[in-house]
């Protein structure tokens, strides 16, 4: 058993160079990430500020408003995570990682999975979490805080994989950010569909298991048809 | 024929501004296509016909003739 | 069968077959319009709740059929162009988008139109029409993807990738939509669930139905040979066709 000594890095063990790929694109997203604070806590704020807007906008009518809460909430959550999702690839575009990640020998869809899931953890997990305090201020009725909670996390996992092929086909281009908005919005209704139901199944005492089940097969087919998506589109990006 | 008389079938019982206007959108948008397509094609090969003239003017006066290749049309063969 | 398929993806040969087909293209597609039309129009009895409006139904349908297979038709010639690299397959869907996108507005218009003698509204968020108004967005998205692009190799590998995450997405869509749609729905009479249509009604709605695809398939055939020209301007046998005139 030979132990890999960091000098002379393992040549021909592929599984353990992939899982060492992984690992190491995996920290390096996180450390990056994590010390732009800014970036991580942007979107958790514009959060907070657009479920403001909606009672200013619309009534401060608790009554109304808890009747809307689940859609607003999901809404503006979704709409905050597509906000992070510029940022995913274009700083590795930039200063040239994008494109040694695409040389490496290890399978650039399952590199950019780990960069997805990093962008998860640090943006959907926290939208997730900050939600139930803005549902107290849309008077979500009780009963449906956990459920949201659940159905964001759950969510926002298939809102980072989809997010990141749009991200991925619009990385290269000048004025991409709208035009990454237009791609990925039609495609996150269904995750929205189910999410918001999920909340308000909660609420009126049906059967919750149903949507989170839905949601979790959502995932499942973005777990598996995303990450080639993705390494198609980065690949597109970079050699245009 | 379901409609008794000319007057009744412009009418449809009523509901003429909803028949017709859907009617007419269709009917445009589709009359559009074509015309657009052909205007398209007419336009390319009046551009072709265009550049063929100059390369053999060129050519004529013993000038190489000049390609000038559009971003548009860029061969990557 | 190879040297077939080979032909086919060379673009001067498919620049000359193709005018051998277009006038009976665009032939078929006229006649069947029109009879469709006049029949719908004139002789196919009135629903007996809808009255006259239900007549909206000989172009909402076809046009709503050929939106979702035109994108689908996308789909496939995206895929044809990235995994065989056969050029036309990529001129064929760049130059069916926009009529795809048609296609969906005309479904979108002329179910909103047929909405106000039906539900006395302009526009109602049932399962059909929001699963258009999504489709519409898809395809604005993926011609402004292809448009944003300065590279016509990226922007047609791009196109093909959405179209492709696109097109497995319609499904998962339709599914969504239909099921919050039965969530949300108040007690009112919904186009779909109708009773079996007599044949003096579906038969029209089929000759329409045919006609729209013969239409699609003709003006395809007319845009992608104008793209043809366009994209192998260079090529000699292009260069000579020019000479001659076109």
């Amino acid at each position: 058993m030979s132990r890999a000594k960091p000098s002379a890095p393992p040549q021909r063990e592929p599984h353990g160079g992939l899982v060492v790929a992984l690992r190491a694109t995996f920290k390096r997203d996180l450390i990056l990430l994590l010390r732009r604070r800014g970036e991580v806590l942007n979107p958790l704020v514009f959060f907070a500020l657009v479920i403001t807007l909606f009672p200013i906008g619309i009534s401060p009518d608790p009554e109304l408003l808890s009747t809307i809460a689940p859609g607003l909430l999901w809404v503006a959550a979704l709409l905050a995570a597509l906000l992070s999702l510029d940022s995913l690839f274009r700083g590795d575009y930039d200063d040239g990682t994008l494109e040694q990640l695409l040389l490496s020998p290890q399978p650039l869809a399952v590199l950019a999975l780990a960069k997805v899931a990093v962008h998860w953890l640090l943006t959907g997990l926290p939208l997730a979490l900050m939600a139930p305090v803005l549902g107290i201020m849309l008077s979500l009725p009780a009963g449906s805080y956990l459920v949201l909670a659940l159905s964001l996390a759950l969510g926002s996992a298939s809102l980072s994989l989809i997010g990141a092929i749009g991200a991925a086909l619009t990385v290269g281009l000048s004025r991409g950010g709208v035009l990454l908005s237009l791609l990925v919005l039609p495609l996150y209704i269904p995750v929205l569909i189910f999410g918001a139901g999920a909340v308000q199944a909660a609420i009126l005492g049906d059967a919750v298991s149903a949507h989170l089940a839905i949601l979790g097969a959502l995932l499942a087919v973005a777990l598996m048809f995303a990450p080639w998506a993705i390494a198609a589109s980065l690949r597109i990006s970079i050699n245009g | 024929m379901a409609f008794s008389s000319l007057n009744d079938f412009f009418a449809m019982g009523g509901h003429a501004p909803y028949v017709w206007s859907a009617w007419a959108m269709t009917l445009t948008l589709l009359l559009g296509s074509v015309l657009h397509a052909r205007h398209e094609r007419r336009q390319l090969i009046r551009q072709l016909q265009r550049r063929s003239r100059r390369e053999r003017h060129h050519a004529a006066q013993g000038r190489a003739p000049r390609s000038r290749s559009r971003a548009g049309d860029i061969d990557d063969t | 069968m190879w040297t077939f398929i080979n032909k086919l993806g060379s673009p001067r040969w498919f620049y000359a077959i193709s005018a051998r087909l277009l006038p009976w293209l665009w032939a078929a597609a006229a006649v069947l319009i029109a009879v469709g039309s006049i029949w719908g129009l004139a002789f196919a009895p009135a629903d007996y709740q809808q009255g006259n409006s239900f007549r909206i139904i000989y172009v909402h349908v076809p046009a709503a059929f050929l939106a979702q297979s035109i994108f689908v038709a996308m789909a496939v010639s995206g895929l044809i162009f990235m995994v065989w690299k056969i050029k036309i397959a990529d001129m064929a869907a760049a130059m069916m988008a926009p009529l795809g996108a048609a296609m969906t507005f005309i479904a979108l218009f002329s179910g909103a139109v047929w909405g106000v003698p039906t539900w006395g509204t302009w526009w109602m968020w049932d399962a059909r029409l929001t699963s258009m108004l999504i489709l519409l967005f898809l395809y604005v998205g993926v011609i402004a993807l292809r448009g944003a692009f300065s590279s016509r190799d990226s922007a047609s590998r791009a196109a093909s990738v959405l179209a492709m995450v696109g097109v497995i997405n319609i499904p998962i869509i339709k599914y969504s939509v239909d099921w919050w749609y039965t969530l949300h729905q108040p007690a009112t009479f919904s186009v779909t669930s109708r009773p079996a249509m007599p044949l003096e009604m579906w038969m029209p709605l089929l000759i329409m139905v045919l006609g729209f695809y013969c239409f699609f398939i003709a003006l395809t055939l007319t845009r992608t040979r104008s793209e043809i020209l366009r994209r192998e301007s260079t090529k000699r046998w292009v260069r000579e066709l020019a000479g001659e005139g076109g």
